[in-house]
């Protein structure tokens, strides 16, 4: 397969993961979904020189990805790919944020890199929960419960197209780059001329495609309305899933466990 | 320019998720009454044909790197304003949840900043504008100017957030002064794509454009949202300013030196003042937003604002959340175990 369409298929790999039954995938999506946007701001509401109370928050990933059965691996592997660009956008704070914030025997430690650290965590944190979202839910189980949270129904449609038919077309514009690849294979990349009459094409292709698409469809009755093949059902389970998750995360924002912890272990010590 | 969740604070995140949700709203209503249900199949097909070419790379003229197409901008012309509004936002949403491209709180930003500005200023103030004057190449001159135009209102805006949200160190005036020539250099490329693949479905298939029913909703978007977005934007921005401002007090400390002497007033030395400050930092939900310190003689005293410099206090807080962490994959361990344990008993 080409390289786009590999790229595209490794990605979309998160989505057959949604396939998979577990106490997790039964979850109602949006308990889901509104979990994982509770975490994510409970996570970036701390002050950029917190880093132990960041920590706690990691059980929120880990345990969803163990009770889901879902790989760790793959997703570790899925974060480690785009961790370049955190290390790109807190390398500045170092550089810039000298002060000594803390004293570690005689290493003296700026608050530059604590902060840097912290957005290292947040990032790890953040983008774990939200492949995490993806792999125990799916997209399309995801826009359903968008659309029930109120999204209106055309975006949510066009949404199930964009991501429906981004697999054909990365596939489609894999082979024309192959194509353009036999013809000049000394070339890393295209100029700009090229690269204009190849999307032109593309784009023609894919106005071609879309026609035929939507004549299928009327075809099949397609009045414009969002069918979806099951409805949604709020449990017992999702309550509790969401009571629990929103006590975890207000005793770990507001309260000091963590600290509590280390004096007593360093306590002991002393 | 796609902005991180670890790098942006709640309030600045929600904001411009109200603004994004707004608009999103606006554009549905828009679409619905412009272009028949029966077009939004033809919006996601287009919006996959822009998530395909992003894979394309092509040599960047002169520098040997390469780059790839942002899209805001050819979505706006191919759709008119509010379908590429929509489609731009259907891409970012699908960049956030599979490639973790942006975050997903940060997802309302980066609609704002690569779509609002696109979609519904540089097309319809600078493309539109431009596209109608009676010259040659007035056509390639609207895709140039306003994909610039559009770039770098977007990186403007990228550093406004990253600045207001306080987690980067990163000054407003390097920051602006890196992004902008950055981002022009892109503009200018984008430009010339843009401008290249408009021509070539023009020429190819004319009536891709003109069809009514697409280009029914490309009449420019009101001026009226255009003004009221902004305004939202500024409203909020000016609060976050003056905070800036009095969080960095240069000027005025300055001026106290000069006609006190001291820079800086002392702080009560009370204990209920520390303890409510202790309070405030432990409860804060929009916490200090520390902009960088200056090393000065002040330095002592601003290290002694912060709560937790003490290095015992620091050490514990070290060691209490490395065992947490390790408590937290023990559990992940444990929990594994028992499934483990019980799909064997089953079996």
């Amino acid at each position: 397969m080409s390289s786009p369409g590999l790229f595209i298929v490794k990605a979309g790999y998160l989505d057959v993961l949604a396939q998979k039954d577990s106490v997790i995938h039964r979850l109602d999506p949006r308990v889901k979904l509104l979990t994982t946007l509770l975490f994510i701001v409970t996570v970036v509401s701390f002050d950029k020189y917190h880093l132990s109370a960041l920590l706690p928050f990691g059980v929120f990933p880990i345990v969803l990805i163990v009770l889901g059965g879902l790989p760790a691996g793959y997703i570790l592997n899925r974060v480690l790919w785009i961790w370049p660009f955190a290390i790109l956008i807190g390398i500045f704070n170092p550089l810039l944020d000298r002060q000594v914030l803390l004293h570690l025997g005689s290493l003296d430690i700026s608050g530059g890199w604590v902060s840097f650290i912290s957005i290292q965590v947040r990032f790890f944190l953040t983008v774990s929960a939200a492949f995490v979202l993806v792999a125990a839910t799916g997209f399309n189980t995801l826009c359903l419960a968008f659309n029930k949270l109120g999204v209106p129904s055309i975006f949510v449609i066009q949404l199930l197209f964009l991501y429906r038919y981004t697999f054909v077309l990365a596939d489609e514009a894999g082979r024309m780059v192959r194509a353009w690849q036999l013809r000049t294979p000394l070339r890393k990349a295209m100029t700009v001329n090229t690269f204009t009459l190849v999307l032109g094409s593309l784009f023609l292709r894919a106005v071609a495609r879309a026609e035929r698409i939507y004549q299928a469809m009327c075809c099949r009755c397609f009045d414009g309305t969002f069918h979806p093949a099951y409805r949604l059902k709020w449990k017992m389970a999702d309550s509790l899933f969401l009571i629990a998750c929103i006590l975890f995360l207000v005793f770990f924002r507001f309260m000091r466990p963590v600290t509590w912890l280390g004096e007593f272990v360093t306590g002991m010590f002393s | 320019m796609h902005m991180a969740d670890a790098l942006i604070s709640p309030a600045v995140g929600g904001t411009f998720w109200l603004i994004s949700t707004g608009l999103v709203g606006y554009s549905c209503r828009k679409v619905k009454a412009a272009l028949s249900d029966s077009k939004v199949p033809l919006m996601g097909v287009v919006g996959a044909f822009v998530f395909a070419a992003q894979m394309i790379n092509f040599t960047v003229p002169g520098t040997g790197s390469s780059g790839h197409l942002g899209g805001g901008l050819i979505l706006a012309i191919l759709l008119g304003p509010w379908a590429g509004f929509l489609v731009m936002t259907s891409v970012l949403t699908v960049q956030a949840l599979f490639f973790a491209d942006g975050g997903l709180l940060a997802l309302g930003c980066n609609i704002f900043n690569l779509g609002f500005w696109t979609c519904f200023v540089a097309y319809p103030l600078v493309y539109k504008k431009i596209a109608s004057l009676p010259l040659k190449s007035s056509f390639f001159w609207a895709a140039m100017l306003s994909s610039v135009a559009g770039l770098q209102l977007g990186a403007f805006s990228v550093v406004l957030q990253t600045v207001l949200s306080g987690v980067s160190e990163l000054p407003f005036v390097t920051f602006v002064a890196a992004m902008q020539p950055i981002h022009l250099a892109i503009g200018i490329v984008e430009g010339f794509v843009t401008a290249g693949v408009v021509a070539f479905v023009v020429r190819a298939q004319p009536q891709l454009l003109e069809t009514p029913g697409l280009m029914a909703a490309a009449k420019p978007a009101s001026t009226k949202l255009v003004v009221m977005t902004l305004m939202i934007a500024a409203v909020v921005v000016g609060g976050a300013v003056s905070w800036f401002a009095s969080a960095y007090p240069d000027g005025l400390e300055w001026s106290m030196s000069k006609t006190s002497g001291t820079e800086e007033l002392d702080a009560p030395d009370h204990p209920v003042y520390s303890h409510l400050t202790d309070l405030q930092a432990q409860t804060a939900f929009l916490p200090d937003y520390g902009f960088k310190e200056r090393p000065s003689p002040q330095a002592d005293k601003n290290s002694q604002r912060w709560p937790a410099v003490n290095a015992g206090t620091t050490v514990s807080g070290l060691v209490g959340g490395l065992l947490t962490l390790t408590l937290a994959f023990g559990i992940g361990f444990l929990l594994k175990l028992a499934k483990k344990h019980s799909t064997a008993s089953a079996a």
